[in-house]
């Protein structure tokens, strides 16, 4: 390469309690370079990525941009330093427009037309269609994240670092915004790009550094690389992707028939006259852009909201009144997408967790008294059989990685013996091999006989895992499909192709 | 320079440690006040701390003082401490107080002069049914119209005190009382007093209920599901739905075991050391027992020495006042500190303090 270099990171040491997250890491971005961080759950990506954007300060190591030495204390520094970050979790207020929001992530706005003003003209010469004055809680999740991505580029930045951005976005969206990040890197910004879709990286990046355990196991050229080789790479082992039992399909075990239920949610999205049913030992794949009414669909089969009771049966006994224990003892387990404070309790030990959802199926409790030994042999054995990395099960669930909370969570319902699965977004955020070892678990209990409803914003682990495939709406179910045979033209068009924004986006 | 960084997980030791470590540092701040008022600080600590118990001049009258004081606070602080773990704040103990004890004087009263064994237990059930039926109104009025509790409540103290007003100016005033207000002295009617049981401890039938609260209150949240789905509302509520808790019965159950035990103690109180309803018959008590429950951060155990801790520095400061003339801001300046301290260094138990740039070892 002969551009000049931005950013090198040399022998970045970081230790936490107990684990050390970065160990003697060095890596270098040159101007205008794609560079993916590619690593597993808890292999460091995450601190690393912190460090950069001085969220985190290093316990040895330097780190040298433009030739000049980078300590940044805070992400202000970073930010006056030209580094500027686009998190996975956005960070937005729903009740305020867009540029109110971008105004409060900036030192010294400018007044409110001006403002309004530069994130149109950034919009336009980005290809990233925005209307400044639209409330963020109307926006869907792609646009969000443009909110997030226009605030970053009205700082002007030199470095743009990614946190997983297109795990919320339709295949048409991700196009849009990978032609935003190509026009940037050739003006000559750097982008440090996180993620887990290998194919993705692919097709984006220049570079790619791999992290394995808090250590710098390779670096490649992802074009000359196959995923398969990438994944093998980042976990150190050979991958075998998940086996489908052609099974028979039993009978219907989960129908839903005419569900609408109001959304619980602020600016959510209500259910409308939702149909479908599944057999035993079928996958239900129900895709849908963020925000099409996921969480409620979740909400509505899980028990937290309920409906008439017809809407919803389990085994032909209506359940749509009942809630979720009612639905557990029928043999419903559920997980929903928000890990920390839905499926999961943030500030109690993963033994609590385990009781949470697991007290009536695995028979935790005795005329309401808490069995806790027999609750801690149960979550040894979640945290045992897919492979939790925690020092014990007496953490707090917030103490995990994101990744790791999740195969937590979805083990947690799937080791209940569960009849009727209904889980949103299985694989959110956890790497390759944790992603595969999630779905052959969910597969293994379909072919033994369960009905599983999978609800994904990823297209690829709907195809590859669902017989059947759906999409929501705002709101509407469309009629489900057999996967065998279907195009990803007919998918997009299931999903409502790209909610209008080919005819916004265009000029580049 | 000062940092404080979030531990990954709450401290088991400091979470034992600061409320040590608080009173150590309320001894500290308050004996540099006390000085400066002129006082030796190491009497008047001493003073407080611990002539109440040992002086041999004071401690007869004073030692029994403790676990009258103590009592009514622990029984409510248990109460309200279970809806304040679920996120339900009852703030209107001191209504319910004075409902239990209206509502167990009454029926104590009912039956004057008939001598039964049956009536003070009766009672016992009138004065938790009285503050019960207090606390079901914030609670009813909130699931069904979704109204803030914490007003309801509070609102509710100055309905039961004007009730209290009117009834011991009216329908319980005593007969033979020559006209003036407070109904007949309940600890004068055997059937329906609670005397000290073991003469010099200051042991009441409250005190014993305080007891029996407290380990019923540690055996739920240890070891009860119920106990359990208290914790899991206060701490993550979308997760407690998800578990398949309900939040309208939490609710009513909250409200209505804080509303019972407040009752109970505003029966126990009336029919014990007060002896008798009066116009001031409430001193607080349920206002205090807020601070109690947080100064034992919502634990049972930690509840229970709160209680005492708390009840000693009121019997301490009264005797700081008496003795040396320290005056009454002084002590509740004092009292004030110790409430700072606590919640103050309370940041330990989740937090790592860092000097500088250097680096602790772990």
């Amino acid at each position: 390469m002969t551009r000049p270099e931005l950013l090198r990171v040399a022998g970045v040491t970081k230790a936490y309690p107990g684990v050390v997250a970065n160990s003697d890491v060095s890596f270098a971005i040159a101007e205008g370079e794609i560079h993916a961080l590619l690593g597993e759950n808890g292999a460091g990506k995450s601190t690393l990525v912190k460090m950069i954007y001085g969220l985190v300060k290093p316990d040895a190591g330097r780190m040298t941009l433009r030739g000049a030495e980078y300590a940044p204390a805070e992400p202000r520094a970073a930010r006056a330093a030209g580094v500027a970050m686009v998190f996975q979790h956005f960070s937005l207020f729903e009740a305020l427009n867009v540029a109110e929001n971008v105004a409060l992530g900036m030192e010294n706005p400018p007044p409110m037309k001006a403002l309004a003003g530069r994130i149109r003209a950034v919009s336009a010469e980005y290809g990233l269609p925005l209307d400044p004055a639209r409330m963020v809680g109307d926006l869907s999740a792609g646009e969000r994240q443009r909110v997030e991505i226009i605030r970053c580029l009205l700082q002007d930045p030199k470095l743009l670092i990614m946190d997983e951005p297109t795990s919320v976005l339709t295949p048409q969206e991700v196009d849009i915004l990978f032609k935003t990040l190509r026009q940037l890197a050739s003006e000559g910004t750097a982008i440090l790009y996180i993620s887990h879709k290998l194919e993705e990286i692919r097709s984006l990046c220049d570079e790619a550094t791999i992290l394995r355990r808090g250590k710098v196991v390779a670096t490649c050229t992802p074009r000359d690389r196959s995923a398969r080789e990438m994944a093998e790479l980042m976990v150190g082992a050979t991958l075998t992707p998940p086996a489908r039992a052609g099974g028979t399909k039993g009978r219907t075990a989960l129908e839903v028939a005419g569900l609408s239920v109001a959304s619980p949610i602020a600016f959510g999205t209500s259910l409308r006259d939702v149909t479908f049913a599944v057999r035993r030992g079928e996958v239900l794949g129900i895709a849908g852009v963020a925000g099409n009414g996921q969480d409620e669909l979740l909400l509505a089969l899980s028990g937290e909201v309920r409906a008439g009771r017809d809407t919803v049966r389990i085994d032909g006994a209506g359940v749509g009144d009942r809630g979720p224990n009612e639905r557990r003892a029928l043999g419903l387990v559920s997980a929903p997408e928000e890990r920390l404070g839905h499926a999961a309790a943030p500030d109690m030990t993963l033994v609590e967790n385990a009781l949470l959802s697991g007290a009536l199926r695995k028979r935790l409790t005795a005329n309401g008294f808490i069995d806790w030994e027999a609750t801690t042999a149960f979550a040894r054995g979640i945290v045992e059989e897919f492979d939790v990395r925690t020092p014990g099960t007496h953490v707090a669930a917030r103490a995990l990685s994101g990744g790791n909370l999740q195969k937590f969570v979805v083990g947690r319902e799937l080791l209940q013996a569960p009849g009727v699965i209904v889980i949103n977004q299985p694989t959110w955020g956890v790497d390759a091999a944790a992603a595969a070892a999630i779905r052959q678990a969910i597969l293994d209990r379909a072919a033994g006989g369960a009905a599983v409803v999978v609800i994904s914003q990823d297209l690829d682990e709907l195809l590859e895992i669902s017989d059947n495939f759906a999409a929501l709406n705002e709101g509407r179910l469309t009629k489900a499909r057999p996967v065998a045979g279907l195009t990803i033209d007919e998918i997009g068009l299931m999903m409502g192709g790209a909610h209008g924004m080919e005819v916004a986006h265009h000029g580049h | 320079m000062l940092r404080l960084e979030k531990r990954p997980s709450p401290s088991r030791f400091w979470q034992g440690m600061t409320p040590v470590l608080a009173v150590v540092l309320t001894m500290i701040a308050g004996g540099v006040m006390f000085a400066a008022l002129g006082k030796d600080p190491v009497e008047a600590i001493r003073t407080i701390f611990w002539d109440p118990l040992f002086n041999a001049q004071f401690a007869s009258y004073s030692r029994p003082q403790l676990l009258v004081k103590a009592g009514p606070l622990i029984l409510i602080a248990i109460g309200l401490s279970l809806g304040f773990r679920a996120g339900i704040w009852n703030i209107g103990a001191e209504g319910q107080y004075i409902m239990g004890a209206l509502a167990g004087a009454g029926v104590g009263l009912a039956f004057y002069p008939a001598q039964h064994w049956g009536i003070f237990p009766l009672m016992v059930l009138a004065g938790a049914l009285g503050g019960w039926v207090w606390a079901m109104i914030p609670a009813i009025l909130k699931t069904r119209f979704n109204t803030n509790e914490i007003l309801v409540s509070l609102l509710m103290v100055y309905i039961a005190q004007n009730i209290l007003s009117s009834m011991s100016l009216g329908l319980l005033r005593n007969p033979e009382g020559g006209g003036f207000p407070g109904s007949r002295n309940l600890s004068q009617y055997p059937s329906a007093s609670n005397p000290e049981l073991i003469a010099g401890t200051g042991m009441h039938w409250g005190v014993i209920a305080a007891f029996m609260a407290v380990i019923a209150a540690h055996i739920l949240l240890q070891r009860h599901i119920l106990g359990f789905h208290i914790k899991l509302a206060g701490q993550a509520p979308r997760a407690a739905r998800f578990a398949g808790v309900n939040p309208t019965g939490l609710v009513l159950l909250c409200m209505g075991i804080s509303g019972a035990l407040a009752g109970l103690a505003g029966l126990f109180e009336v029919a014990g050391p007060a002896g008798q309803i009066s116009i001031d018959f409430n001193v607080g008590y349920g206002f205090t027992a807020i601070i109690v429950a947080f100064l034992g951060r919502l634990n049972p155990i930690g509840i229970l020495l709160a209680g005492l801790l708390m009840a000693l520095t009121y019997i301490g400061g009264e005797l700081a006042q008496f003795m040396l003339g320290l005056p009454a801001a002084a002590i509740q300046a004092f009292q004030g500190m110790l409430l700072f301290f606590l919640l103050a260094v309370d940041l330990l138990s989740n937090y790592r303090v860092r000097l500088g740039a250097k680096v602790e070892a772990a």
